[in-house]
């Protein structure tokens, strides 16, 4: 294995996923440093949330290599489960487990896979729970969150097994416009903080504020990999342009 | 004609009487009232004390029957729901073989068979299994494996273990499809973020799909102990002495035909009914809850 893959968080080498005779994403290659923040734009349907999910082997690749914090993944891995553990991830639609309170959806994780006492999975879990600005909702259901609390309790709930690479996919999608800005501070919060993050979003204020490489796909390949300043001012392919000025007022 | 007019100008509360009268449960009331009734006329009736004496042991007999078959199938019924809803094909093969059969049999034909050919097979070779060890010094000639199903030992495996075991069997395979349609209403996203969160297949299932699937198949899981006690009615066919076969010695002996089958189905019906209103009110316990 050559040293860059020690040194990159996550390596993505020529990974493709087909489903059937769809190509979703196609012979992408990428390296994400450790501390960097990348953020993923692109049309629907352009492979951006199935190369996220390729990350931690909820897709797993058709071809290609992966390699997480040096651990190589592979269809025959076996150890994807402790490679699952060192990556947080945050959906669109949430994902809380309703049967549990706030606290116990961030506390069960913790104490199945990392074996964690009772008392410090729920110290973990509070301090969590303060770090996302809600220490008052830990006794509560899901249903009776708002959608900006639950998808706050979910990156709490990620974040309690101290992953090394946060990704986020779409995570603010569900929401109504006025929880939007809740859940991007708490985001935000943590590229300053310095954690390694992968997010596919359509918030563009986002991508310019806090990243610190944008990447635009479409159809399944990379596009453009550059900085939010390039992107944004100067795109040098026909398609970023068209894509931005749609999107962009 | 003036009638006409006057009946459309007052319908709102009259239709709303009727309306409300509708809603009421009219088939609880007017059971009720039978079993009343039905209470008084045993009361002052010899030959219904005797007929009710008699079948008192088949009460106990019923119950036990119903609730240890039951506690056996809804294991079986997890197990093999767990193997339908499976991707590995040979586990998910061998338990949708399994439900198959058993959904294709009648539960009677379920019940001699396992009781006069399978159990039977089984001891068999449980038996010369414990004569092997035997033979090689493991255990001692009259090890419980050996002796298993002979009388003289004490180890007969009596027909109402039989039945027990026929039954369990059998629903073990509606329970199995209750629970593969609980486990597959939950959505994909729990399964998901889970096993994102490092949890392997099995820790997922145990502590976030079943704990929610259970919950929702509880009403379903319900109907089918009721069905089972109902159901056990057939284990009379092997002589077991439940409250189905005592009402047959009972009525076949004193030629009380009314009165005896009055009294087996006074008591079949008093425990479902009551049961399937505890049903109900966990339905919409559950519904509430959300």
């Amino acid at each position: 294995m050559d040293n860059s893959k020690n040194e990159a968080m996550v390596v993505i080498e020529n990974v493709s996923k087909h489903f059937g005779h769809v190509r979703a994403v196609n012979n992408v290659s990428l390296k994400i440093k450790s501390g960097e923040v990348v953020v993923i734009i692109g049309p629907s349907g352009s492979g951006k949330s199935t190369l996220l999910r390729c990350i931690n082997f909820l897709e797993i690749p058709t071809d290609g290599d992966i390699w997480v914090d040096g651990i190589h993944l592979s269809k025959k891995t076996k150890n994807i489960n402790a490679v699952r553990r060192e990556v947080g991830m945050v959906f669109q639609q949430f994902n809380l487990f309703p049967h549990l309170t706030a606290l116990q959806n961030i506390t069960i994780a913790q104490r199945v896979v990392r074996k964690r006492s009772k008392q410090e999975a729920i110290e973990v879990a509070r301090q969590q729970l303060q770090r996302v600005g809600i220490p008052e909702k830990e006794g509560v259901y899901p249903g009776q969150l708002s959608g900006g609390q639950q998808q706050r309790v979910a990156i709490a709930r990620a974040l309690a097994m101290n992953p090394k690479v946060m990704l986020f996919d779409e995570p603010t999608s569900a929401l109504d416009p006025e929880m939007i800005k809740e859940v991007l501070d708490v985001m935000l919060d943590l590229a300053k903080e310095g954690m390694t993050m992968v997010v596919v979003t359509h918030e563009m204020g986002f991508a310019r504020n806090a990243a610190d490489r944008v990447i635009f796909m479409d159809e399944g390949s990379v596009v453009e990999d550059t900085t939010p300043h390039d992107l944004f001012n100067n795109p040098s392919h026909e398609r970023t342009k068209l894509f931005l000025s749609k999107i962009l007022k | 004609m003036n009638q006409t007019t006057d009946t459309s100008e007052i319908p709102s509360t009259q239709g709303q009487i009727t309306d409300s009268l509708a809603q009421l449960p009219w088939w609880i009331l007017i059971l009720a009232l039978g079993a009343i009734v039905l209470v008084i006329i045993f009361i002052n009736d010899q030959t219904y004390h005797e007929i009710f004496a008699f079948l008192r042991d088949g009460i106990i007999v019923t119950i036990r029957v119903t609730i240890i078959a039951y506690a056996f199938a809804i294991t079986f019924g997890l197990i093999a729901g767990l193997g339908r809803v499976s991707t590995n094909p040979i586990i998910y093969n061998l338990a949708t073989l399994y439900v198959q059969i058993m959904r294709g049999l009648p539960i009677l034909v379920t019940l001699l068979y396992v009781s006069f050919v399978i159990i039977p097979l089984v001891i068999t070779q449980i038996n010369v299994f414990g004569n092997y060890l035997a033979s090689i010094n493991l255990l001692p000639a009259d090890n419980v494996l050996a002796l298993l199903g002979d009388r003289r030992a004490g180890l007969e495996v009596n027909f109402e273990i039989r039945a027990i075991i026929a039954l369990a069997i059998s629903y073990g395979a509606f329970s199995a499809e209750i629970f593969r349609a609980g486990i597959e209403s939950i959505g994909r996203g729990q399964m998901e973020a889970a096993r994102s969160l490092g949890m392997n297949y099995f820790e997922a299932m145990r502590h976030i799909i079943l704990p929610q699937a259970v919950r929702r198949v509880l009403p379903p899981l319900g109907n089918d102990f009721i069905a089972m006690l109902k159901e056990s009615s057939l284990v009379s066919a092997l002589g077991v002495q439940d409250i189905t076969q005592l009402g047959r010695l009972y009525s076949a002996s004193s030629f009380e035909y009314l009165k005896t089958y009055n009294m087996v189905a006074f008591m079949y019906l008093s425990m479902t009914i009551l049961l399937s209103l505890g049903v109900k009110v966990m339905e919409t316990r559950l519904k509430t809850d959300g």
